[in-house]
């Protein structure tokens, strides 16, 4: 699947490799290179999966607050945030988590069934990479739809209120 | 009133060309109607029975007289020529053709008014006390904290996709007619014991097929805190609601299972972090500049004498006329409750006459309260007859406001795809049947609500008598429930027994009438009388004629 990023100060989308493999929970990991795994199996391995030289990212279901994951996430390069459906929204709260209450610092990645129309929704949150397959321009344009705000959330945008106070 | 600031404007024509845009891919084929169907109710369309239904936001109730006029307009442009108000004080138009919507949703925001989140799994449009900024028992006007309420839920990133639908009532009276304890969260303006004014927020109320009282969170909330702590309660929903079965994703089924002391724990730890980081605070900057929009009309110093007039005149002073807290002046009720119409329908022709009749009377508001009918809050007493004579001609006099002919009910199945009966018929038969104005006088106080369906849109959880429609067999019948209450003293109605059918419920109803005057003590209200005496005699009355049929 295509990997759109948000990067550089502007956090500008771009096409990305997405460097990291999936590793089913049965299977073997990877000599080297990334690899991204289940809650489960990062539980069960998670000494082995620590002592190996090359980032490690853990995958979350929609039940999975990423506190489960205790101080471990700072050890992770990714955490990604498997959408099962698109109405179902608690992935918006866990993004939200990892960068407000967390200060997870790595790159919080959505996966699974999201619309054009919540791609807004998921950058303000926090993610800031996207498995995909809308092109750059449609996943952009998204972007540009509604160009002000009324609440504060873990993209530090100005919100109405600051722009009314001159902030 | 409110009024939009060029970032609201932008915000508000944003959302349309965005609507307009996910119309267009629909149409196109791009969307399919699942994925269609969560954007389209998250601005307010439905698809019912027969066409689109589009709900519009009104926000706690306000509406402008140019606004109303662009109701009218769009009534009669795009619709049937006349439009629904809702249990949640905002309008429904029953006929629009989806190609349509973009442009009204147009029409609409060049007057200041929305469709935003008046439907969806997303925190819906927030209501208020209808009588709001002119009650004479306030402690403060609740509509600016609705209007902020308003901001911060439009669009809120991390809540448009909640387990399911949450409302918000605000209120700011010792006299509840926001129906607080039956909202997902409720806000009710107090003050504590050092004089301060805060809120206390309430969580957890509902009505549906289980109906719950909500329960206090927050005791006392001060005023820079509040969208910190209404966002603390969102987190904890939005992470923890069930999201495996419809009926139980609410959050009252969540706040019964967690309990208050387990609820109150995990919001205090979201709002702890929030008003830590302090991203949320409400600076008294920015309350002082949505308080000064609401700020009340100048209001001349009157001699304070209520008119006198005909019998007509009288009748409908008793019950629509309320008390106001600045001399001179009155609140009055309009009712769209005619006998034999349809509860909260209003046509294009009568708002456009109240659009004018506001301009005459220099009134810049008109409110729709919960109970589907609309409200001038600020009337000077003296000028009571003539806007009487005016709403006479009109068909908008009914003297009923509050007693059992003043019928609150759903679409039912004459419009809505989800009821299983129908609501209108029966609230039309038994307006019928206590037509006489003598007899309503001498029942009182009598709240009747109807649902067509477990949803309970109509409020019957809440009503003195609560009527809910039911499907046996594709056979409709009617559930009767006594004793509930949606004021200060909210209770949830007991369920009598077996159902009616649809020729037998209004029957049913004038026994359980005739019982209370039976029964009744020195001026108590048929709501305490019930609870006085309990279910028991009000049954036997009820089901005399089952009794009659079996011997």
């Amino acid at each position: 699947m295509p990997l759109i990023k948000l990067s550089g100060e502007s956090r500008t989308a771009t096409l990305a490799c997405d460097s990291f493999v999936r590793v089913a929970d049965d299977a073997a990991l990877p000599e080297d290179g990334g690899a991204i795994v289940s809650l489960t199996r990062f539980r069960k391995d998670r000494d082995a999966l620590l002592a190996r030289n090359a980032p490690i990212g853990v995958r979350l279901m929609a039940d999975e607050s990423p506190e489960q994951l205790g101080d471990d996430v700072h050890r992770l390069s990714v955490v990604v945030i498997e959408f099962p459906k698109f109405r179902d929204g608690r992935g918006f709260s866990w993004a939200r988590m990892l960068r407000t209450r967390l200060n997870f610092k790595g790159e919080v990645r959505v996966a699974g069934d999201f619309l054009y129309d919540q791609i807004s929704y998921l950058v303000r949150t926090g993610f800031d990479a996207f498995e995909t397959n809308f092109t750059l321009e449609v996943f952009t344009r998204a972007l540009s739809e509604m160009s002000t705000v009324y609440q504060p959330s873990a993209d530090g945008r100005k919100t109405i209120r600051d722009l009314r106070s001159g902030k | 009133m409110y009024r939009y600031d060029e970032f609201d404007a932008k915000f508000v024509a944003e959302r349309v060309e965005q609507f307009r845009g996910q119309v267009a891919r629909r149409l196109s084929g791009e969307l399919n109607e699942d994925q269609f169907k969560l954007l389209r109710l998250m601005n307010g369309l439905y698809l019912q029975l027969h066409a689109y239904m589009l709900r519009i936001a009104v926000p706690y109730g306000t509406l402008s007289a140019k606004q109303l006029r662009m109701l009218a307009h769009i009534a009669r442009k795009y619709d049937r020529g006349y439009g629904h108000f809702t249990t949640r004080q905002n309008i429904q138009f029953n006929w629009p053709k989806l190609v349509d919507v973009p442009d009204i949703l147009s029409d609409l925001a060049s007057v200041e008014m929305h469709c935003i989140q008046t439907s969806g799994n997303c925190i819906r449009n927030v209501t208020a006390d209808h009588f709001a900024g002119a009650a004479a028992d306030e402690i403060e006007d609740p509509r600016p904290i609705a209007e902020i309420i308003r901001q911060w839920s439009s669009l809120h990133p991390e809540f448009v996709y909640l387990p399911r639908k949450f409302k918000i009532a605000v209120s700011g009276s010792a006299h509840d007619r926001a129906a607080l304890k039956f909202h997902d969260m409720a806000v009710e303006i107090v003050r504590n014991d050092a004089g301060e004014v805060g809120y206390r927020v309430l969580v957890g109320g509902g009505m549906g097929r289980t109906p719950y009282l909500g329960y206090v969170v927050g005791d006392y909330v001060a005023k820079t805190d509040i969208l910190a702590f209404l966002e603390s309660v969102m987190r904890v929903y939005n992470q923890s609601g069930r999201r495996d079965n419809l009926y139980k994703s609410r959050i009252k089924i969540l706040a019964a299972a967690l309990g208050p002391e387990e609820m109150r724990r995990q919001v205090m730890r979201e709002f702890m972090e929030i008003k830590q980081k302090g991203t949320l605070a409400l600076p008294a900057e920015e309350l002082a500049r949505i308080d000064a929009y609401f700020a009340p009309p100048k209001f001349e110093s009157l001699p304070d004498e209520m008119p006198k007039g005909d019998a007509d005149f009288e009748n409908w002073k008793k019950t629509n006329v309320h008390a106001h807290r600045a001399p001179g002046y009155a609140i009055a009720t309009i009712s769209l409750k005619p006998i034999g119409g349809v509860p909260g329908d209003c046509s294009a022709e009568q708002m456009d006459a109240l659009a004018e009749l506001m301009d005459k009377f220099g009134m810049d508001e008109i409110r729709v309260s919960h109970e589907q009918n609309l409200v001038l809050p600020h009337v000077k007493k003296r000028d009571l007859p003539a806007i009487f004579a005016r709403l006479s001609e009109l068909g908008l006099a009914t003297p009923n406001a509050g007693l059992i002919t003043d019928i609150i009910a759903c679409p039912g199945l004459d419009y809505c795809d989800l009821a299983n009966a129908r609501s209108i018929p029966i609230a039309q038969d038994i307006a019928k049947r206590f037509a006489d104005l003598d007899k309503q006088h001498e029942i009182g106080e009598l709240k009747i609500k109807i649902s067509g369906c477990i949803n309970a849109c109509g409020h019957h959880h809440a009503g003195h008598i609560g009527i809910l429609g039911v499907d046996k067999k594709g056979v409709e019948f009617y559930q009767l429930q006594l004793g509930g209450s949606g004021a200060e003293d909210a209770s949830i109605g007991d369920i009598m027994g077996p159902g009616f059918g649809e020729h037998e419920i209004g029957p049913a109803v004038e026994r359980v009438v005739k019982a209370y005057l039976m029964l009744r003590q020195d001026g108590e209200r048929f709501l305490d009388t019930y609870r006085r005496v309990g279910m028991e005699p009000f049954k036997n009355m009820a089901y005399l004629d089952q009794l009659y049929a079996a011997h």
